[in-house]
């Protein structure tokens, strides 16, 4: 199974500069794990204790996971997966 | 250094004003490696918040496939502090991720919604440093010459 992920500028340090990677998992979890299996350091990047990070947003075929099951969300072979920093901040 | 067209940064000022006291954000974008601000994109602050903003997450996937399709990517992120000076928050230094970027912040503390000068200054925020940087505001005739 072959997934396609997109990986944000300020994550390309873990991937050799690739803009895009193929990974492989029936879910997001699994999905992350296999990232981080070629890519060491990246799930920390992503996740943080069992749940997906705050400013972290990542889409399965265009919707973010946490509409559909977060970290539980499902991956069939061709989906493709964008991994994109959130853009936030503010005074306090 | 932060070159920006006149009519750029008078949209980037005119869209504080207006959201104030809400943050506004929103992003230029310019042709991939020109460092060129070219192309304004006002966005929504999914937070709503006079301390806070955020992109819709929807919104932000579809500004960067947008910017990829056109060959563009961030030179400009932009937004603006309320009550506050014009300088990037412990938040908004740990929430940078585009080292790529420079991070614009105008304040309108003073004036709100009201004519008058704001604070308008930009940064490199790289790795939780933060460096301040000259702006440079050329006429839109200039922008435009320098670039063909």
């Amino acid at each position: 199974m072959a997934i396609e992920v997109r990986i944000p500028t300020i994550l390309r340090t873990y991937t050799g500069g690739e803009k895009a990677v193929n990974a492989d998992g029936a879910t997001l979890s699994a999905l992350i794990d296999s990232l981080e299996a070629n890519h060491p350091g990246i799930k920390d990047r992503l996740i943080e204790g069992a749940d997906l990070r705050r400013f972290v947003n990542i889409y399965i075929n265009d919707e973010d996971v946490r509409f559909i099951g977060s970290l539980e969300a499902e991956l069939s072979d061709g989906d493709q997966v964008v991994i994109l920093p959130a853009v936030a901040g503010g005074a306090l | 250094m932060l070159q920006i067209d006149q009519a750029t940064y008078d949209a980037i000022v005119e869209h504080a004003k207006r959201d104030h006291p809400v943050e506004a954000c929103g992003m230029v974008a310019g042709p991939v490696g020109s460092d060129r601000p070219a192309r304004l994109i006002e966005m929504v602050n999914a937070a709503g918040s006079p301390t806070f903003y955020e992109y819709d997450s929807t919104d932000l996937l579809h500004l960067y496939r947008e910017m990829d399709d056109r060959d563009e990517e961030p030179v400009v992120i932009y937004h603006s502090h309320s009550a506050t000076e014009a300088y990037p928050s412990v938040t908004d230094i740990n929430l940078a991720s585009e080292p790529g970027a420079h991070y614009v912040l105008v304040s309108t503390r003073e004036h709100g919604n009201n004519p008058g000068p704001v604070e308008f200054r930009s940064y490199r925020i790289v790795d939780g440093v933060v460096t301040e940087e000259e702006v440079t505001i050329a006429s839109s005739t200039e922008a435009a010459e320098e670039s063909s």
